[in-house]
């Protein structure tokens, strides 16, 4: 049995009563991480000499009877597009490579102050674009549940790593499904938060208005003290929203009685594989059982999702990956002819084609006479797909449907066709362009591969998600079954 | 073919925050290259921009003066290019919902009164330096993200001399309002220029060319003028004004060519994600418009009406606050308004040029000033010696009484004093008595500067003149 088999609050016991050490988890991470990295390929960069210091010094601090925060001494990962001060960032892109960041991002400092202990970086779709981690430019990250098909994207590496024991947890961040697609593939709990309800300062931003930095953790408990730890508004995020944060774990109870439940039927419609639907319904019973009911329900302007989403993130990434240029940090061309060239060849250069496609077509979308039928329109269509969740919410506390329409895909099933890759998001997109928080819990298997169920909730309301997903968790035993490596 | 000229300025103010628009960096102008940056300023992986409240409310503030209507709800956008200054590769700045629109300022210009419309007024972040050498360039992002505003005008705008006046009366008034110094030299107030010709009596505005490298308001009006008579030319010779960018050249005052535009930029504009929308309320925007101060157009009646000023002394005494300040001061110390304006307008502006200063570079206070004319006005001082005590005043400040007991400068009025030093001089210079007797009248200013060169020019010339013609008469 491996420590990481325990739940924080059992670490967090464990090492208050010196039974184990900070220093004792990190050796079980990093030798972990010698042990299957090689397969997993989970980790960009690993930054062992100061993670064993930093266990030392918290091991130190740890007096007689003290107590100390729940996440003392936990050792996580962090995906690669999360600046780390110090500490290689390349978000798995070239014209990264060498980029050694001088500030940390609001949530590293939070975790730096929750006194974590940061294993390494890792691996992700160059950029966040993708679903299958395909698109790193290092290497593809592999699902530890069967090494032939792809972890999920864009934070494989932060779902695989965890799937896989090499951490106790990790921060992924989600555009449009990215933590929750990959959580589901790899068997484990990962959480988008509301948007605004975690700092985005220091997230290396794809697409602004939808990217949320989010937990992906074993069980629904941990994930709620991870989130716990991250959350907050901060003065250098005006979107961070100036909510209170409640106790999400003290509202663990595992009591779903009267809880109304919606299930869109768009959620379980064309394209969703069988045996996914089929662990849906039985999900469905799980919690009905438990005293909650459901009842099906239309977010009509699902089918405009995906196009809507694609028009917006990519013109906002257009922008803000323009400051990839070459002039001031990161990769720049050898021997450049002039400036334009300087900036063509450095770009041209560095970026991958997946993220050379989306700043096209951002770019595209937001020109002259093409903004209002594109960028203007996927706008309203946004608002529409808003207001579609806000009439559900009037009636039901949770949607549930699931994350995926399929388990994990081959390596190289879909990399010649971005759209069937796309289409792979259809689920998760709404909820990014709604704001409201939903996470993926492990629901079953198919032919071996783990499945999600998707649990939306009310803007600022993950507390009730996390309630459902721990009722359901705690009536099941998917999040115990673990991959052999 | 007779022409009549369009002009539209566009004008970039800075504002002087303590801070940057969108980062905590100070926002100093001389500091030394890339110190007043932060990740943010920088356009770091990650980093976001957070507003700087007094920015916009130095921009409602200014928009107010400029008889600007107020958004409700302003929001900023993204401008994108890519330029090395420029680190995010987009600007961010104001694209539909400007904090201010349809403001107008009126300005008196070759004797007639005119309002010129104010289109719009943005706030924007400002660019990053580019210095260039051979073989490389330096940036300097010390200016990256000063607070800036756009202030766009209409194309009202008929003769070069009514482009002067727009920008003379736009200067004072955003001066007034204290948000920016508006000094051109330090790139603090920055002006482009559009212009067309059009044949009288035509509707349709002409093509443009857009004019840079304006870096005075005297070169904002040669520029017009050398344009103006060179599309007059190409117009006249049966050509085409080809809209373009053209650089006006100081040393040869002409406008060259820098750039044909083909089309529009375009760049691309969307809402800026990352930042959300202000709403303006009636209650702010009552609290910003308590802030400002009385303008230079109230100021300068004020002046007419209450101390009796003339218009020409009222308005130049209202071209900056801190010269009207400092005359209300010195009103308000005691001195007498028309006296306080000469000295002004005269020796104290005078002053100013020649050493290239500001008033509050030097020691010169309102009662300094007011306290001389008193002197003055008592008799204790002449006007000559007044510039004397003046000069002590502006270098080394002090009270105009102490200067002139401490350097015995006080006006020698007693005329047996004086009478004793008229006999001996004129003892001394017989010819100058025949020679005046003789009907040379000069002669007596030649005995005058005598006098005062024996009393070191504390000689009240009035009684030195009556004792004068006294005494040649006796002779």
């Amino acid at each position: 049995m491996s420590l990481f088999d325990h739940k924080v609050a059992e670490l967090h016991e464990l090492l208050h009563k010196k039974e184990i050490s900070a220093t004792d988890l990190v050796d079980a991470s990093y030798k972990r991480i010698a042990e299957v990295d090689d397969k997993v390929k989970a980790f960009l960069t690993l930054d062992e000499e100061h993670a064993r210091q930093v266990a030392k010094e918290i091991d130190g601090k740890l007096g007689r009877d003290e107590q100390k925060g729940q996440l003392f001494g936990m050792p996580i990962g962090v995906k690669d597009n999360l600046v780390t001060k110090g500490l290689r960032t390349t978000c798995a892109s070239q014209i990264l490579d060498n980029f050694d960041p001088i500030y940390d991002a609001t949530v590293v400092s939070k975790l730096k102050e929750a006194e974590t202990i940061k294993i390494g970086k890792l691996n992700m779709d160059e950029f966040a674009m993708g679903s299958s981690n395909e698109n790193s430019s290092y290497r593809a990250t592999r699902n530890p549940w069967n090494i032939e098909t792809v972890p999920g994207g864009s934070s494989g590496g932060s779902a695989a790593a965890v799937a896989a024991g090499e951490v106790l947890f990790s921060l992924g961040s989600d555009t449009g499904g990215s933590i929750r697609q990959p959580a589901s593939f790899c068997g484990v709990v990962g959480l988008k938060p509301t948007y605004g309800r975690v700092s985005r300062f220091g997230l290396v931003a794809f697409a602004s208005s939808l990217d949320q930095v989010g937990p992906i953790t074993r069980t629904v408990e941990d994930n709620a003290y991870l989130l716990q730890a991250i959350s907050g508004v901060d003065p250098m995020d005006s979107t961070s929203a100036n909510v209170s944060v409640p106790n999400f774990a003290e509202g663990l109870t595992g009591d779903v009685k009267g809880l109304k439940i919606a299930v869109p039927k768009e959620y379980l419609g064309e394209g969703v594989q069988e045996d996914v639907k089929q662990s849906v319904l039985a999900s469905l019973k799980v919690l009905e059982k438990l005293g909650a009911t459901w009842e099906e329900v239309s977010l009509p302007h699902s089918k405009y999702a995906l196009a809507a989403y694609y028009l917006l993130s990519s013109s906002e990434a257009s922008a803000n990956l323009a400051r990839f240029d070459g002039v001031r940090y990161g990769y720049r061309t050898e021997n450049p002819e002039n400036l334009i060239d300087l900036y063509k060849k450095s770009r041209s250069e560095g970026f991958g084609d997946e993220v050379k496609r989306r700043i096209m077509l951002g770019t595209f979308a937001l020109s002259s006479g093409y903004y209002d039928a594109y960028y203007k329109k996927a706008q309203k269509v946004r608002t529409l797909i808003k207001q579609d969740f806000e009439n559900v919410f009037e009636k039901y506390d949770v949607i549930i449907g699931p994350t995926t329409p399929t388990p994990a895909f081959k390596i190289g099933e879909k990399t010649k066709d971005p759209l069937t890759m796309y289409a792979n998001d259809i689920l998760t997109i709404p909820v990014n362009l709604a704001g409201v928080p939903g996470i993926s819990v492990p629901c079953g298997f198919s032919e071996g591969l783990p499945l999600g169920l998707q649990i939306i909730g009310k803007h600022f309301d993950e507390s009730t998600v996390y309630r459902v997903a721990h009722a359901f968790e705690q009536a099941t035993d998917f999040h115990k079954q673990k991959p052999e490596l | 073919m007779e022409f009549e000229t369009v002009i539209g300025l566009e004008v970039h103010v800075e504002l002087k925050t303590d801070s940057k628009i969108f980062s905590a960096s100070p926002n100093h102008f001389g500091a030394e290259p890339n110190t007043n940056t932060t990740v943010v300023d920088l356009g770091y992986p990650g980093v976001l921009p957070v507003v700087n409240k007094k920015a916009v409310e130095y921009g409602m503030k200014a928009s107010m003066a400029l008889n600007c209507e107020i958004a409700p709800v302003t929001k900023f956008d993204r401008k994108n290019y890519f330029y090395p200054d420029n680190p995010k590769a987009y600007q961010i700045s104001q694209f539909d919902k400007p904090v201010g629109e349809h403001g107008w300022i009126e300005i008196e210009v070759d004797g007639y009164k005119k309002k010129i419309g104010i289109t719009r007024i943005h706030l924007e972040e400002d660019a990053g330096k580019l210095t260039h050498g051979k073989g490389y360039s330096l940036v300097d992002y010390n200016r990256q993200g000063t607070p800036l505003i756009e202030i766009v005008s209409e194309p009202d705008i008929r003769t070069p001399n009514e482009a002067y006046a727009y920008l003379e009366k736009l200067k004072s008034i955003v001066q007034y309002t204290g948000v920016s110094d508006c000094k051109m030299e330090e790139g603090s107030l920055r002006c482009d220029a559009n212009i067309s010709l059009r044949p009288v009596g035509q509707e349709e505005f002409g093509t443009k060319t857009e004019l840079k490298n304006l870096n005075s308001f005297n070169f904002v009006r040669k520029g017009l003028e050398y344009e103006e008579k060179r599309q007059a030319e190409v117009l006249r010779e049966g050509g085409v004004i080809e809209q373009e960018t053209r650089r006006f050249d100081e040393a040869t005052g002409k406008t060259l060519l820098m750039r044909v535009k083909e089309g529009s930029d375009d760049y691309r504009y969307f809402p800026e994600p990352d930042l959300l929308d202000i709403v303006i309320d009636e209650d702010w925007k009552a609290r910003i418009r308590a802030e400002i101060p009385e303008l230079p157009d109230a100021r300068k009646t004020r002046y007419i009406d209450t101390f009796g000023l003339p218009a020409y002394d009222a308005g130049v005494l209202t071209v900056t606050k801190e010269t009207a300040d400092f005359f209300e001061a010195t009103v308000a110390a005691g001195a007498e308004p028309k006296q306080a304006s000469n000295w002004i307008m005269g020796e104290v502006s005078a002053y100013l040029n020649a050493e290239g200063l500001e008033l509050h570079e030097t020691k010169l206070t309102a009662e300094g000033l007011a306290g001389m004319i008193a002197l003055i006005e008592d008799g204790t001082i002449s006007s000559k010696i007044a510039k004397t005590v003046f000069k002590e005043l502006i270098e080394n400040g002090g009270e105009a009484k102490k200067i002139v007991e401490d350097k015995g400068l006080v006006q020698i009025s007693d005329e047996s004093a004086l009478l004793a030093i008229v006999t001996e001089i004129l003892d001394n210079n017989p010819q100058s008595i025949d020679d005046f007797k003789n009907g040379k009248k000069k002669a007596v200013g030649f005995l005058v500067g005598q006098m005062m060169k024996a009393t070191k020019g504390q000689a009240n010339p009035q009684i030195v003149n009556k004792l004068l013609m006294q005494e040649i008469q006796k002779r």
